[in-house]
């Protein structure tokens, strides 16, 4: 982005042109803000993601259909590049639900899913983490252990043994997912714990007293926020693939809710004739993990950028 | 400024020029000019950022990719080194003509391969010796260097050999080819002080005996003193005074010099009572663009011409410097003695001897375990020793030992980071054991070494230096905010810094700010853990005489822990000498300053460099 002409630094020397000031050091805020607006990926990662999340929210609003009407006689109408008519832009499905109506509900379901299932993952990984980083020793073992066994899993195996035993529902398939990725969260804050342990602020906060939840709370934790953000967007994208991948098996989402990985499922057995039930779903899909990816590389080159090259 | 002939290294007009992401250009090192004699031994000194090891690496054409040289002149006896393409001249000068010895010799080895292969392959590489030549020399030189049984040696690897020696072996190394020049790199900086010494005079003995001219890049005037015949003194990018170095030493003319003397604490002088005289502020950043003298803010003498341009370099006689003034204006020049006599500490220091220590080890000792893996054979190691202290109110204790000895580990016992396995820490009379944290949190707090760790890099100074009034509860929103302010005031922080990040600060700042914090719960004893050796040392100067400005007007107790006989002798007035976890020898620092009772004491003060010190500092000791 050379064509911004913001970012602090160039304004700062255009500002003391002459004089022989030095670039005044940036607080992290605003070395923060002036590399992510010169990140491409970053920038268009979250676009994406900005406009996704406000589709999913403010779009089942605006589609004068129901998501869950159905319309016998107008089942399987093509979408307008396919002949089909302004009523329904995307068409209807097997039952004739308008598709739009459902693709927007569906991105709620992979918005709540992904977002929720990584948080639940951070909160396991990261807690794990930091106590085996901080604490070292024989809680390192154990928690060194556990991470061997769910490293040794399969899966959506797994994923789809619990689901069926504890039957489908949303909450159930947040619970599934966020459970099974925690392992990258993990090996992160332990490492980086283990690193901050070290340091001497956390020899000076137990030197005037903290005790050992303060100085994990106030000390440790706010230090790992960089990389934890990383691997949170990166999980996010995994846990939303994860739950398109249990519906599309049939132990995620049930119907009539609609899910991404669902209606690629239903769309899949009309594909030569619709193809667009099956594509369309597919494309949201690729779009939203492709924002929360690229969002993800981008934040973890504009907060690390040591580690770029 | 003559141009000898006879000059084995000629610089002219050596720069370095960066281009920022905005495009502007900055020169971290402008303008070197300097000459070197065959057999000659030239010391750079020059504190942080001073761009001392930049020009080097623009000499050996090392600079990093976005960094361009731009210089006059660079000729290497009858070979003019700006003309000669990169890859002639690492076959034909790097390593050959020019030896090169680092700081760190930990990274500097490789350690994959055997010292032996390491040594040789200098030598074989392009073919110019065979296997068996090469493995003479190799020996030969290890032998030379000091290091024992070097037909063992060669076999071993990197991690095998102790600091010392593997600095030995890149002395070895940089020999191999026999240069003409040997650059060295603060050699010494990582090493211990009696190990410094010798790895010292090991280079000097070898420059007499081998003719070979030596560039010694350092940061301690008083180290490099030992092994060089003429200085020149870098600031900011660009030498400032050349000379030789007794000439330099004893009549500084450039006002940087002058002070740079003066702030250093002297070991083999007695300490007179008064202060050191610090320069104030901090050294500017290495990226700065300069239109104006660089020393200008922090100069005594400063006049309106300095911010006119920066000053051409001045030639008198054999001398060098960079100022606008004159010789005689300079040499007159006296940097104006603080008269502010920190309080008579020898009355301080025995005082209060009869009532109960401040605090007291009682035999403390403190054993490591290690074992391997779950089940593993426990492996112990024994830092501490039995290890028995008293420190009385008003005292400064310094406990000096070289890396290794525990003084750490008995620091890190008094905050309660460490629990001693045998023996009691009291304070009072009261155990440690039986204190709960926020009591001793109370009594006791530290200064740790570097300043860069010591802070949390997303709290604010402000948030900080507060941090210990809200883990006590001690006051609401607005009082604690203005308590920080007075702390701040109090370590010389300007108000200013209340909402700045660590980040933001230059070192000595942010060893105010971790001074600060040590304060805000008005402790009786600060433990202060190498608590000037991570800083420039006109900035250790300022911290040093804050610690005693504080300890007079707060009467506190320090409890110092360095290996800086230097700070010791001018902070402490107690000296415990640690070795081994073991201490050898107490008593008041002037006793053990010149009547050493423990050979390993003597050992240590040998190592200190005779001070050709400032003529008035010399009479002094007379």
């Amino acid at each position: 982005m050379s064509s911004t002409p913001d970012t602090l630094a160039e304004r700062q020397i255009a500002g003391s042109a002459g004089e022989d000031d030095l670039l005044a050091p940036l607080t992290p805020r605003q070395l923060f803000r002036r590399r992510a607006l010169s990140h491409w990926g970053l920038l268009i990662g979250s676009g994406l993601i900005v406009a996704l999340v406000l589709a999913a929210l403010f779009g089942p609003m605006l589609v004068p259909h129901d998501a869950y009407a159905q319309d016998l006689a107008g089942r399987l109408a093509p979408p307008i590049w396919a002949g089909g008519s302004w009523t329904h832009p995307f068409g209807t499905d097997h039952v004739g639900r308008d598709y739009l109506a459902r693709l927007l509900m569906g991105a709620r379901v992979s918005l709540t899913v992904g977002f929720f299932a990584a948080i639940v993952g951070s909160v396991i990984g990261v807690g794990l983490g930091i106590c085996a980083g901080y604490f070292g020793g024989r809680v390192d073992q154990v928690v060194s252990y556990l991470l061997t066994c769910q490293l040794a899993l399969p899966q959506i195996l797994l994923a789809m043994a619990l689901v069926f035993l504890i039957g489908p529902s949303m909450i159930v398939v947040i619970g599934v997912i966020g459970v099974l990725h925690w392992s990258y969260y993990l090996v992160v804050s332990r490492s980086a714990a283990m690193r901050i342990r070290e340091l001497d602020y956390v020899a000076s906060a137990r030197a005037i007293g903290s005790s050992t939840p303060a100085i994990l709370w106030h000390e440790v934790l706010p230090n790992l926020r960089s990389q934890v953000i990383v691997i949170f967007t990166i999980e996010m994208g995994t846990a939303i693939l994860s739950e398109a991948a249990l519906s599309f098996l049939g132990v995620g989402i049930q119907s009539p809710t609609p899910s991404w990985g669902l209606m690629i499922a239903e769309g899949r057995q009309s594909m030569f004739f619709q193809p667009w039930l099956a594509i369309l779903p597919g494309i949201g899909l690729f779009v939203l993990v492709m924002g929360v990816n690229l969002f993800g590389d981008g934040l973890r080159d504009v907060l690390s950028p040591e580690g770029r090259n | 400024m003559a141009v000898s002939n006879d000059a084995l290294l000629s610089v002219r007009g050596l720069s370095v020029a960066l281009t920022t992401p905005s495009g502007d250009i900055v020169r971290p090192v402008r303008q070197v000019d300097f000459e070197l004699g065959r057999g000659e031994a030239l010391g750079i000194v020059g504190e942080s950022g001073s761009g001392k090891s930049m020009a080097m690496l623009a000499l050996m054409g090392l600079l990093p990719r976005s960094a361009r040289r731009e210089a006059r002149r660079v000729s290497l006896g009858e070979t003019d080194l700006l003309s000669l393409p990169d890859a002639q001249f690492a076959r034909q000068v790097a390593g050959k003509r020019i030896g090169m010895i680092f700081q760190e010799p930990m990274t500097s080895l490789n350690p994959v391969y055997s010292i032996g292969r390491q040594l040789t392959e200098t030598m074989t590489l392009h073919g110019q010796a065979d296997a068996r030549t090469a493995r003479r020399r190799a020996l030969e030189l290890l032998e030379r260097v000091g290091v024992p049984e070097p037909d063992v040696r060669m076999a071993q690897y990197p991690h095998q050999l102790s600091g010392g020696l593997r600095q030995r072996v890149m002395i070895a190394m940089a020999l191999m080819n026999s240069p003409e020049l040997i650059i060295a790199d603060e050699p010494t900086t990582a090493l211990d002080v009696t190990i410094k010494a010798q790895i010292l005079d090991l280079l000097a003995e070898l420059r007499c005996e081998l003719g070979t001219a030596m560039i010694l890049v350092s940061h301690d005037i008083a180290a490099v003193s030992r092994a060089v015949d003429r200085v020149a003194v870098m600031y900011a990018g660009a030498l400032v005074e050349t000379g030789p170095l007794r000439s330099v030493m004893q009549a500084p003319l450039h006002p940087y010099t002058q002070g740079l003397l003066r702030c250093a604490p002297q070991a083999l002088a007695p300490h007179g009572g008064g202060r050191l005289g610090a320069i104030e502020g901090s050294v500017p950043r290495p990226f700065a663009r300069l239109s104006r003298c660089a020393f200008t803010e922090r100069c005594p003498l400063v006049h309106a011409a300095c911010h006119a341009g920066e000053p051409d370099m001045h030639g008198s006689a054999e001398r060098d410097y960079r100022c606008v003034l004159d010789v005689e204006r300079l040499a007159a020049f006296e940097w104006a003695d603080e008269e502010q006599p920190a309080v008579a500490r020898s009355s301080v220091a025995d005082t209060a001897r009869s009532d109960q220590p401040a605090l007291a080890l009682d035999s403390v000792s403190c054993q490591f375990t290690t074992r391997r893996g779950l089940l593993g054979k426990p492996h112990h190691l024994k830092a501490v020793d039995e290890v028995s202290l008293d420190l009385h109110h008003g005292q400064i204790l310094a406990l000096v030992g070289e890396s290794g000895s525990g003084k750490t580990t008995v620091a890190r016992m008094l905050l309660g980071l460490q629990q001693p396995t045998a023996g009691t820490v009291r304070f009072n009379g009261l155990a440690l054991s039986d204190t709960d944290r926020r009591e001793r949190a109370r009594r006791i707090q530290p200064v740790f070494q570097d300043p860069y760790s010591s802070l949390n890099p997303l709290r604010t100074v402000g948030d900080a230096i507060g941090r210990p009034l809200v883990v006590h509860r001690i006051g609401n929103t607005r009082s604690r905010r203005d308590r920080v302010r007075e702390i701040m005031s109090l370590v010389g922080l300007d108000a200013r810094f209340y909402d700045s990040y660590p980040g933001q600060m230059s070192g000595g700042q942010r060893q105010r700010v971790a001074v600060a914090r040590a304060l805000a719960l008005e402790p009786e004893i600060l433990v202060c853990d190498e608590p000037t050796s991570a800083l420039d040392i006109s900035v250790q100067a300022q911290i040093l005489n804050l610690l005693v400005d504080l300890q007079a007007r707060l009467n506190l107790t320090y409890f110092i822990i360095t290996h800086d006989l230097a700070v010791v002798r001018y902070m402490a007035t107690r000296v415990a000498v640690m070795k081994q976890g073991r201490i050898v020898e107490t008593g008041p620092t002037e006793r053990v300053y010149t009547r050493p009772a423990h050979a390993y004491t003597e050992q240590l003060l040998a190592s200190m460099t005779d001070p050709l010190a400032p003529p008035e500092r010399a009479r002094a000791t007379r």
